[in-house]
């Protein structure tokens, strides 16, 4: 009976609708959660498991952790032993990020609203917090100011910024060198023995993808070179950095680099971190890219050429924005295991998140305080971590028109 | 190598090259030399003996159709024509360029020679506008306003003036293969090289390609092309090659090919493919 309905509908040529399956909550904790006795006693048993684990740990975390000692060190956590009365270079630099990913939020995302405005409850969230000073509240209440500002900006007038956009962006990078470690006789010079904790972190990190990344490219066209001597030393060069840990490599720069050079150079210990981590990253990231090339169909090339395209242009305007294109979602990947990597540096005594951690369980007050030191830090690396990975599944989706 | 079978061209490449630049263009242009000369022509991928010593000329404003099995090296003839494939042996002149080892001789002969692909080969990230325009802008150095003029009546010319702004991915296959025309006509080729361009087409779709190709021959472009729509070949055709096994068994017009083949391997294929 049913079946004869449906095909009357069906060769009366009527467009229909896809079907579609409502469920209230109830109905869903049903279908999914206790449809058979099977799935009941696993619900139960899971329920249990999860009961078991969270209690101990949310009792400790509200109940018996002492939070004090990130409440007292937050300073060095996020910014080391940076002078107190220089933080305001740092927070001008984040003022600027704001107004820069503010804009660029409204030229390249400007239907993703709600999650732009999620995103600013954050920092609002941060004002809030019951034990930070006046100054970063006010300052971080500027930093939502900062950001709306570029994104108002944006909307305003989306064509006309979108160059200023990409001045700023590759503006910003070298903006921020100067900032955090000042230009004589206008900011005073901090040494980068002071930088520490969450801002070494991450200006190891965004230096290194930064950097690496388009040296990563380049590494990868050499490999694929027709010049025997730009494809031997590739192939070298990235076949030897991925047959050595990171540690290694870090310690090589720390150790061995003074060796070989003459006792007046010395090189600074954060810029020697640098230079270990960019080279590192730059041969995995010139496998990705390779990968992304050599997914490029030979078609591709040939088009190209019978059009006249130099070997440049070709590779500039076909060939490399489509294998970049295929390869963010690994490129993303290695990035935030960059990020993650950085930490390393605290082997070779670089005072960064983790660094940090080590002589705040040093100080007196706090011996015994691992686990709440241990988890806050691992919170900031999390919460870092998934907004790159959320931020590289949006760039997917916005560069995703006109694939095939 | 059989004897009687390699056809022979009566301009050879040095009655070509002595000329002084100027006599050699005019006498291109008069159609008193070739426009394409291929002498000799000999390819090998590895130990196998794929171009057995190809012979051509094609005078300007002739449409060549090119048919053979698979396997026969028809489409790696057409390509060694702008260099997609290089050739060990013999000489091949486009324009009066002689294709050499020279980057900016093979440049030059591939902005004089357009090509269309068996699978279109668009480029999947540009738009159809952007497709177009993208080597008249960055090759020919012509200023952006122009290139899109010249695409936009491009795109008019073979029936898809609204889909400038499209992605290729949005297309069907025929209106793909039209931009694909489109593109190399962009940069006012003076040779159109076509490489089966109907046979990744779906069945309906094949017509208003050939059409697109058959307005192009009529208006006088020096055509090749490698395919097996027979009909093509009749309708507009001046001279048609018949490859096998790397060589080129037989030539003739579409007339002389059509109803009186000489050789049986011509005719053997030919009731294949015509049932």
């Amino acid at each position: 009976m049913m079946n004869r309905e449906v095909n009357k509908q069906y060769s009366s040529g009527e467009v229909l609708a896809p079907p579609t399956e409502r469920y209230t909550v109830l109905g869903w904790l049903k279908k999914n959660l206790f449809s058979t006795w099977y799935y009941t006693l696993l619900t139960l048993v899971t329920l249990y498991v999860l009961y078991a684990v969270l209690k101990p740990t949310l009792f400790w975390a509200l109940k018996q952790a002492e939070w004090e000692v990130v409440v007292v060190n937050l300073r060095l956590f996020m910014v080391g032993q940076y002078p107190a009365d220089q933080i305001f270079r740092i927070w001008i630099a984040l003022h600027l990020l704001a107004f820069t990913a503010g804009l660029a939020w409204a030229i390249w995302l400007p239907k993703a609203r709600r999650i732009g405005a999620f995103l600013l409850l954050i920092p609002l969230g941060l004002a809030a917090l019951p034990f930070i000073s006046g100054f970063s509240r006010l300052n971080w209440i500027l930093f939502d100011i900062f950001a709306l500002a570029g994104w108002g900006l944006g909307i305003w007038k989306p064509k006309a910024m979108r160059r200023p956009l990409i001045w700023l962006l590759l503006a910003y990078f070298p903006i921020l060198i100067l900032l955090i470690l000042g230009v004589e006789p206008i900011l005073k010079i901090v040494k980068t023995n002071l930088w520490g904790g969450l801002l070494l972190t991450m200006l190891l990190a965004v230096v290194g993808i930064t950097v690496s990344f388009p040296l990563g490219i380049l590494l990868a066209l050499g490999r694929q070179s027709k010049l025997p001597i730009v494809k031997g030393f590739s192939v070298l060069y990235i076949e030897i950095i991925r047959g050595v840990p990171l540690v290694t490599v870090l310690f090589m720069a720390q150790l061995m680099l003074p060796l070989f050079l003459p006792p007046q150079i010395k090189i600074d210990n954060v810029l020697r971190a640098m230079a270990g981590i960019i080279l590192f990253a730059a041969a995995y990231m010139a496998e990705n890219v390779r990968g992304g090339l050599q997914a490029i169909p030979k078609g591709q090339h040939e088009a190209a050429w019978a059009l006249g395209l130099s070997g440049f242009q070709t590779m500039y305007y076909i060939i490399l924005p489509q294998a970049l294109r295929n390869v963010i979602p690994v490129i993303v990947g290695q990035f935030i295991a960059l990020f993650k990597d950085t930490s390393l540096v605290a082997i070779v005594g670089l005072l960064d998140l983790l660094g940090i951690a080590s002589t705040v369980l040093a100080q007196p007050e706090f011996i015994g305080h691992q686990r709440e030191v241990y988890l806050f830090i691992a919170l900031i690396y999390w919460v870092f971590s998934y907004a790159m990975s959320y931020a590289s599944r949006r760039l997917e989706v916005a560069l995703g028109v006109g694939e095939r | 190598m059989s004897e009687a079978s390699v056809v022979q061209v009566k301009t050879t490449p040095e009655d070509l090259l002595n000329l002084p630049e100027e006599k050699r263009r005019a006498a291109i242009e008069q159609k008193e030399m070739p426009i394409v000369l291929a002498h000799e022509v000999h390819k090998w991928y590895g130990n196998f003996h794929v171009l057995r010593g190809i012979n051509m000329e094609v005078f300007k404003g002739e449409v060549i159709v090119i048919f053979g099995p698979s396997g026969s090296g028809k489409s790696t003839f057409i390509r060694t024509i702008n260099r997609l494939e290089e050739y060990q042996k013999g000489k091949i002149i486009v324009d009066g360029i002689e294709l050499s080892r020279d980057v900016r001789n093979i440049e030059k002969i591939r902005m004089e020679t357009g090509m269309v692909f068996q699978q279109f080969n668009l480029f999947p990230h540009l738009t159809v506008m952007q497709n177009i325009t993208l080597a008249p802008i960055h090759v020919r150095k012509w200023p952006k306003a122009k290139a899109e003029e010249v695409a936009l009546q491009l795109l008019a010319r073979v029936g898809i003036p609204d889909q400038a702004d499209k992605y290729p991915g949005q297309l069907s296959g025929g209106q793909q293969q039209r931009v694909a025309i489109a593109r190399a006509l962009a940069m006012q080729p003076k040779i159109m090289l076509f490489d089966e361009p109907t046979s990744a087409l779906d069945p309906e779709m094949i017509k208003e390609v050939l059409d697109v190709m058959i307005e192009l021959a009529e208006s006088g472009m020096t055509m090749l092309v490698v395919t097996h729509e027979m009909g093509f070949a009749r309708a507009v055709a001046d001279r048609m090659y018949f490859f096998d096994q790397g060589q080129i068994v037989e030539s003739g017009t579409p007339e002389e090919i059509f109803t009186n083949p000489k050789e049986d391997r011509t005719k053997l294929f030919l009731s294949q493919i015509l049932h």
